[in-house]
């Protein structure tokens, strides 16, 4: 656990966090999951626990996070996917029902699953 | 699995969210991180420079420069009234007494809004951080979140920051290494509409019924405990850090002059993109409702659109190109207010629609003054007259009336802008309340006492499925033979109209 002294230590701190999440980014898969009050009053726990499920079923390693709510409520719940090196890609409206697909095809099999999926995270962001 | 993943070509016809209509127009200020971060992990907030505005404050700046900036930058408070950020905060620094306090108002109460909790929850550093500015800013080593506790996650995921940004040392003792000291205390309120006031939620953070009281003194020179505070919404401390990482100039040429930076909107009812969005000041508010919000569902026309929620007013098709900041909103008969954007069509009632903000409003005065606490009984009372069919001329004398006393004599915002809602809906839509009063019709075919459901007989199959549905059994008939709806009986829910398959009933 750092304590920061002065500027130096938090930009540092700063650059080691933002390698440790790029490595991350580069090297696995991540999933996040809209988990704000929007997202789960739409269902989100539900997809949570599928994506959950379905990878410890399937032996799948991916990083699953919980992050709040992006702005487009009405497409709740919303499920990201990044593979190493790829962008993120948004998927919407997503029910349990639709997990199984989305981590065989996709996270599996790497090819997205457009009828779902709405656009990808400008990097930028 | 590693290999084939990433040998497959696979995102080509994949788009950047940017280019979707939806976040086309946005600018992402206070909501650049929510949805992209995991708020409870301080250190994605750190990668994405969070903290360094303020380690650059107290490093290198002293208090009046980070309060020059906030002047400069001309950020106006995201709370509603618009009132300049940064000279609040000199006025704050400039009172003597000590201690001071720094207080977020997070008791986000209007219906259809969640822009504060969505903040909380998704970027609960971003509050912290510009708190924590601000209580350098003004010489506060205090501060309270009142956030309701009808926002458990929001609340939760601000504990948990606290505690992190304790532990890395960006909150407590001599914060990174400086001699500046800053805690920070959550106060749960129990969601009174009122306590979003300043004067009474500082009294129920003391521990007092959240009621209002006179201002002046403002809380700059006497606030919490009697002593300097610092008030402001969880947007403008969100967006505070931002201001000092990039500077006055970038955020003061974001927007239109006389309101800069971006507007953050919550927006729902009939529109086809409800969500939360955030947009230049200054856009039209065309654009947000038809391009970012992708205008009406079905083939519905849009009628009106609220802005400023229960203590706001209503704008029609006629003001949709009133450019949206917090004087141009003003100007059209609306307000900025916090930021929820309720959008309505066709099928609305206004009659209907301003009395609803009005029984919100006049449930949550405190009572404590009579303009208020009467005055709104009284409101409410004429506009359900209008609705029940039996509402006369003295009924429109007496709103005009009542609502001129409201305003000029009740004690706080509340009371003063509760007539809002009712006289936009008058001064846009009075056909519409004299066609309940004279015609005594509501043309949107909504106000029960004022329509008829009757069954068209050559359009009725005979087939029984609106006797099954009936709730109050009104409606009688054979087997293939039209049926009928005994008036006497029915109660207007309106559900046969939802089940028939062949059109035939019919709303007068």
């Amino acid at each position: 656990m750092p304590r920061f002294n002065n500027i130096q230590d938090l930009i540092d701190w700063r650059d080691q966090a933002l390698q440790t999440m790029q490595a991350g980014q580069n090297s696995g898969v991540t999933i996040y999951v809209g988990m704000g009050t929007c997202g789960l009053a739409a269902g989100a726990g539900d997809t949570m626990e599928a994506i959950q499920r379905e990878l410890s079923e399937r032996g799948v390693n991916a990083q699953l996070k919980s992050v709040g709510c992006i702005g487009m409520c009405v497409k709740e719940p919303l499920v990201d996917i990044q593979l190493a090196g790829q962008p993120r890609i948004t998927y919407v409206n997503v029910n349990p029902g639709m997990v199984p697909r989305m981590i065989e095809d996709h996270v599996i099999n790497g090819n997205v699953v457009e009828e779902w999926a709405i656009g990808y995270v400008p990097p930028e962001w | 699995m590693g290999n084939r993943l990433r040998t497959a070509g696979m995102v080509n016809r994949m788009l950047p969210y940017t280019t979707l209509p939806f976040y086309e127009k946005q600018v992402r200020i206070a909501l650049r991180n929510c949805g992209i971060i995991d708020p409870e992990n301080i250190d994605e907030y750190i990668a994405r420079d969070g903290y360094l505005a303020l380690a650059r404050a107290l490093g290198e700046m002293t208090s009046d420069d980070v309060i020059g900036t906030m002047k400069d930058s001309g950020l106006r408070g995201r709370g509603g009234a618009g009132f300049a950020t940064g000279i609040k905060w000199e006025f704050c620094r400039r009172s003597r007494a000590t201690p001071k306090f720094v207080i977020c108002n997070a008791d986000e109460g209007d219906p259809g809004a969640f822009m504060d909790r969505s903040i909380l929850e998704g970027d609960p550093h971003s509050v912290i951080e510009g708190m924590a500015i601000a209580g350098y800013a003004i010489g506060a080593s205090e501060g309270y979140v009142y956030c309701r506790a009808e926002y458990p996650l929001a609340i939760s995921h601000l504990k948990t920051a606290i505690a992190q940004a304790q532990e890395y040392g960006l909150l407590g003792e001599n914060m990174l290494g400086s001699d500046f000291s800053f805690e920070l205390h959550i106060k749960e309120g129990a969601g009174a509409f009122v306590c979003g006031e300043e004067t009474a939620l500082m009294a129920s953070v003391e521990g007092r019924r959240g009621e209002p009281r006179p201002r002046p003194p403002f809380p700059a020179a006497s606030g919490l405990w009697n002593k300097p505070s610092n008030v402001n919404n969880v947007k403008s401390y969100a967006i505070t850090p931002q201001i000092i990482l990039k500077g006055a100039d970038w955020f003061s040429n974001i927007g239109s002059p006389k309101s800069p930076g971006t507007a953050i909107f919550a927006l729902t009812g009939k529109i086809q993109n409800t969500g939360l969005i955030e947009v230049p000041m200054g856009i039209p508010l065309r654009e947000i409702i038809f391009d970012v919000g992708g205008g009406i569902p079905g083939d519905k026309q849009f009628k009106a659109v609220q802005t400023g929620g229960p203590l706001g007013g209503c704008l029609p098709t006629s003001a949709l190109d009133t450019r949206v900041d917090f004087d141009s909103l003003v100007e059209a008969g609306a307000t900025m207010g916090s930021g929820g954007m309720i959008v309505v069509d066709e099928d609305t009632c206004m009659v209907e629609f301003a009395r609803y903000f009005l029984t919100f409003a006049s449930a949550e005065s405190c009572g404590k003054c009579v303009p208020c606490r009467i005055g709104g009984q009284r409101l409410l009372e004429a506009l359900t007259r209008i609705t029940e069919g039996i509402g006369t001329d003295q009924d429109l004398e007496d709103i005009d009336r009542i609502s001129r006393n409201m305003k000029e004599a009740s004690l706080c915002a509340l009371g003063q802008l509760t007539p809002g809602p009712v006289l936009a809906a008058l001064r846009f839509f009075r056909e519409e309340f004299e066609a309940h009063i004279y015609d005594k019709k509501c043309p949107a075919k909504v106000c029960k006492g004022l329509i008829a459901y009757s069954i068209i007989a050559e359009k009725c199959e005979g087939c029984m499925v609106c006797i099954r549905n009936c709730t109050s059994d009104a409606i009688t008939g054979a087997k293939r033979q039209p049926h009928v709806i005994d008036i006497e009986k029915c109660s207007r829910c309106g559900i046969c109209t939802t089940v028939c398959k062949f059109d035939a009933i019919e709303v007068n």
